[in-house]
């Protein structure tokens, strides 16, 4: 037993190495003084520095921040409306809608952009408008519309109905049930989807490469970056979002545990109680 | 004393995907009475509450609340308030905002609702657990919760839909008991649904056995188990014997190869009936001068008293007794006049519109 | 039964514009030629690019087989664990893909050049350099190195499940830990490995920025071929349209094969 678990830490820590080892190198070379990738030859922040004056990337900054905020916002509203919507319909009609909206799911991510590309040049010949913030939105909001809702069916699933029931029984007419009894018991499913529409949104690169016309997201300027010239901006704009996405998910486990923690002492308290 | 009908069912038909679950069903309630709709899955007890309710509007008839038609009232202008079968409590609620639920809709005063709420908390044992979250709670104490949260709103009845279901034996007793105090102590009319017929008999003023949409007999929980008026009756209150027989004369009834003098009278001559024999009711006695044999063919220790299978020409007779016999043993039975209960052949499958 | 199909309306109309209709005009496009009229040359026109599409179905397989062999130990290892360790190792899996891609690939464009770090590796003993860049190995390890947790969480998900007692039960019966594995741990976790196939086969097959970043532009996959339709140089919406058709045919005709090996899976666990 405890040779097949030294074995098996010996596994993850490799298997670990491989996912890490090139970030933290990424990570170690932001911080070079020359522009070598490969040579270390001395420690700067002249990067930062030139990464919080670099213009195109801050105003990528502000434009991903924005869509991904009213994207999600938009398609969790969307999104929530319609898993209510579906849950009420017929098995035959749910059945439709459910396989059409797996399609943005389950679809190749260049095939959705470039059939959504091909909708905004063909409307291009009704309509006066430019590709831009606006067709990237609605991309964006198309695509993380089938993540609210899977991530709310769910709770639709598991809601016993008898509580809305009970709802009326307590003098709740329809409306008013929905809202003190239906809504917050969807609620962890709607945070969750918005959560997703929110981190799918500003780590989306394809979809936003083929939608967004002559705005410009934060991972479409990486791109531009990796293709024109070589610059350790890149390693200390990694770095930065590395740092950030690192925080949010310590918090996040943070919060776990102190929940857990809190939900299990409550159980010992009531049990010592009864 | 009588008292006035609070709710009356007239002439009720309800059926799902074109299977009828009540047919012409009629069905009286008295105020302040402890009445128990029992009687297997699928019989419409249920579906019976949901009506009284207003969560299940009835294809035809009527629901009559204290003489007045709430047929298409919906459920949350009805003075009727339920405890759900698995309680459907709301757990994103406290278990004081719970029970405040209802007054709180109402737009009842925030000192009035603290008032009735402790009050309530305090009527059902739930003291001091105000700000408990409801999952964090036994079973028993979700259950007190659901009761506390109907009550107070203080319905004039309050409809309970297998709330015991989902606890164990012991809890079960408990709360048997409980809910008939509480019963007593608000003087309100309790409709309760179960498919426990001891539970039907320990709580219950007034017992509504019901088997495919309809009723088969109504009565007190005593007439109910010593008078069923059918063989699904006696059947379903507690374990019985039922063997076909005939009713020679009044007081005389044979049965088993045999004939016997019995408390009953009024039957045609020669009428083919049913007789139940409680296993309880069977006395264990020497073969030789009883008037019944049988072999036993097994013995089960259950606790109280032994369970034992006595195949008596043919018939299998379940008897209980704090004697045991050896499975292979030759015993005698008897059975006592009173102890005999004799039914009309095909009991009751017409309609049945009686008062409780 | 609370019901309210009316608010769905806006997201049904949402869908049929967004959705719907583009997926339609890219069936009509593939059937069109630049004037409009109807044509099946940008179809038949895909025989050319033969050679891609058969590099990019086995480039995505073998990343695939790597993602699997390397996952499968890894998510069992973690499914082991206490509850504790395995939240904190499930989060290790997935913090790396919360970073964006681009940049873990943009990683990888350092460390495999020519004058790179791991060829200054070999360097220390006198070996190398190799050519690692710009080569298919190159895009296979982007692949891996990019869908990993893919396979890993879903085969994860379906070994937590799996009770220690199942495993003990069957070493009670006499099997070997290799008998463990092949008769228990395997047949329990098909629907994770059918998931994560899927979810590791498709993003692989249709890339184009892994294949363009690592594998220079002697490596072309299909999501190249497609994308070079509609932004690069060859610009043929017509021609890309019903590439992007074909690429769907292929995604949808792989997941039927793992969809079937599920469902007749589950068959035989029925009986």
């Amino acid at each position: 037993m405890t040779r097949s678990t030294k074995s098996s830490r010996a596994y993850l820590y490799v298997v670990f190495t491989f996912l890490y080892l090139p970030i933290f190198v990424l990570i170690f070379f932001s911080f070079n003084k020359s522009k070598s990738r490969n040579l270390f030859t001395g420690f700067t922040l002249d990067w930062y520095r030139q990464l919080f004056q670099n213009e195109m990337i801050l105003r990528a900054l502000v434009v991903t921040l924005a869509v991904a905020a009213i994207a999600s916002v938009c398609a969790t509203i969307l999104g929530t409306a319609a898993a209510i919507g579906i849950q009420g319909m017929k098995r035959w009609s749910r059945f439709t809608v459910m396989n059409f909206t797996y399609i943005p799911v389950i679809n190749p991510e260049v095939v959705t952009g470039v059939s959504m590309l091909l909708l905004f040049t063909s409307l291009r010949y009704f309509l006066n408008f430019n590709m831009g913030f606006g067709t990237l939105l609605i991309a964006h909001i198309t695509f993380n519309v089938p993540y609210v809702i899977l991530s709310v069916n769910p709770k639709f699933r598991q809601l016993d109905n008898s509580l809305y029931e009970a709802a009326l029984d307590l003098g709740c007419n329809p409306t008013q049930a929905f809202f003190k009894v239906i809504l917050p018991q969807i609620m962890p499913g709607i945070t969750t989807g918005f959560l997703m529409a929110l981190t799918y949104s500003i780590d989306d690169f394809v979809i936003s490469y083929f939608t967004s016309g002559t705005s410009q997201t934060l991972s479409i300027a990486v791109y531009s970056m990796t293709r024109r010239k070589v610059s350790p901006e890149i390693n200390a704009l990694s770095t930065l979002i590395f740092a950030a996405v690192l925080t949010i998910l310590l918090i996040m486990n943070f919060k776990d545990i102190r929940s857990e923690n809190s939900k299990s002492g409550l159980k010992k308290k009531g049990a010592e109680r009864i | 004393m009588e008292k006035d009908f609070i709710v009356q069912l007239d002439r009720i038909s309800v059926s799902f995907d074109q299977e009828e679950v009540l047919n012409n069903f009629s069905l009286d309630i008295r105020d302040e009475e402890f009445v128990t709709l029992l009687g297997p899955s699928g019989c419409g007890k249920t579906t019976t509450l949901r009506v009284i309710g207003g969560f299940l509007m009835p294809d035809s008839g009527r629901v009559l609340f204290n003489g007045r038609d709430i047929t298409s009232i919906p459920p949350y202008r009805r003075e009727v308030n339920t405890v759900f079968q698995k309680y459907a409590l709301f757990t994103h609620l406290n278990v004081y905002d719970n029970v405040a639920f209802g007054l709180r809709i109402k737009k009842k005063p925030e000192s009035e609702i603290k008032k009735e709420v402790t009050e309530m908390l305090n009527l059902v044992g739930l003291s001091g657990f105000e700000t408990r979250k409801t999952s964090a709670m036994s079973g028993g104490q979700q259950q007190r919760v659901a009761i506390a949260r109907a009550l107070v709103n203080h319905p004039k009845i309050l409809l309970l839909d297998e709330p015991l279901g989902a606890l164990d034996l012991k809890l079960r007793k408990e709360m048997q008991v409980e809910l008939k105090r509480i019963q007593q102590s608000l003087n309100i009319t309790f409709v309760y649904v179960t498919h426990d017929q001891e539970e039907a008999l320990t709580m219950s003023d007034t017992v509504v056995v019901m088997n495919n949409g309809i009723i088969q007999q109504i009565g007190s929980p005593i007439d109910i188990y010593n008078e069923p008026k059918n063989a699904f009756v006696a059947d379903f209150i507690g374990e019985s014997n039922i063997l076909p027989g005939i009713m020679h004369r009044d007081f005389t009834v044979s049965f088993a190869g045999k004939e016997f003098i019995c408390v009953d009278k009024g039957f045609k001559p020669d009428e083919y009936i049913d007789v139940v024999v409680r296993p309880e009711d069977i006395k264990i006695g020497d073969y030789k001068t009883a008037q019944l044999s049988g072999v036993v063919k097994s013995t089960v220790f259950k606790g109280v008293h032994y369970e034992m299978v006595i195949d008596q020409g043919g018939f299998e007779w379940l008897v209980q007794s704090t004697l045991s016999e050896e499975p292979g043993t030759l015993v005698g039975m008897n059975i006592g006049p009173d102890d005999i209960h004799i039914m009309h052949r095909n009991g009751l499958d017409g309609e049945v519109d009686e008062v409780v | 039964m609370f019901k309210a199909k009316a608010v769905s309306v806006p997201y049904l109309i949402w869908m049929a514009i967004f959705i719907i209709a583009p997926l339609v005009l890219v069936g009509i496009f593939a059937l069109t030629d630049a004037e409009g009229s109807f044509t099946i040359e940008n179809l038949s026109g895909i025989g050319r690019f033969t050679p891609v599409f058969a590099r990019s179905i086995w480039l995505a397989a073998i990343a695939t087989a790597i993602c699997l062999l390397i996952a499968f130990p890894m998510a069992f290892a973690i499914s082991r664990m206490s509850e504790r360790r395995q939240n904190l190792f499930l989060m290790l899996v997935m913090l790396p893909m919360w970073m964006n891609f681009l940049l873990r690939t943009y990683a990888w464009m350092s460390l495999l050049e020519n004058n790179g770090l791991i060829n200054r590796f070999f360097g220390l003993f006198g070996i190398g350099p190799f050519q690692m860049i710009n080569t298919q190995g190159a895009v296979v390890l982007g692949m891996v190195y990019n869908y990993l947790p893919f396979m890993i969480l879903p085969l994860y998900s379906v070994m937590t499940k799996i009770d220690n007692s199942v495993i003990e039960a069957a070493q009670d019966l006499g099997a070997s830990n290799g008998k463990v594995f092949s008769k228990v741990i395997i047949p329990l976790a098909v629907p994770g490995i059918t998931t994560g196939i899927t979810m590791v086969f498709v993003p692989s097959i249709s890339t184009f920025i892994i294949s363009r970043m690592l594998g220079g532009g002697g490596n072309l996959l299909i999501g190249d071929l497609i994308e070079m339709q509609f932004l690069g140089n060859s610009y043929n919406p017509h021609l890309g349209s019903a590439m992007a058709l074909v690429l769907m045919v292929i995604v949808l005709f792989t997941m039927s094969i793992t969809s079937s090996i599920d469902s007749e899976e589950l068959e035989d666990m029925l009986i």
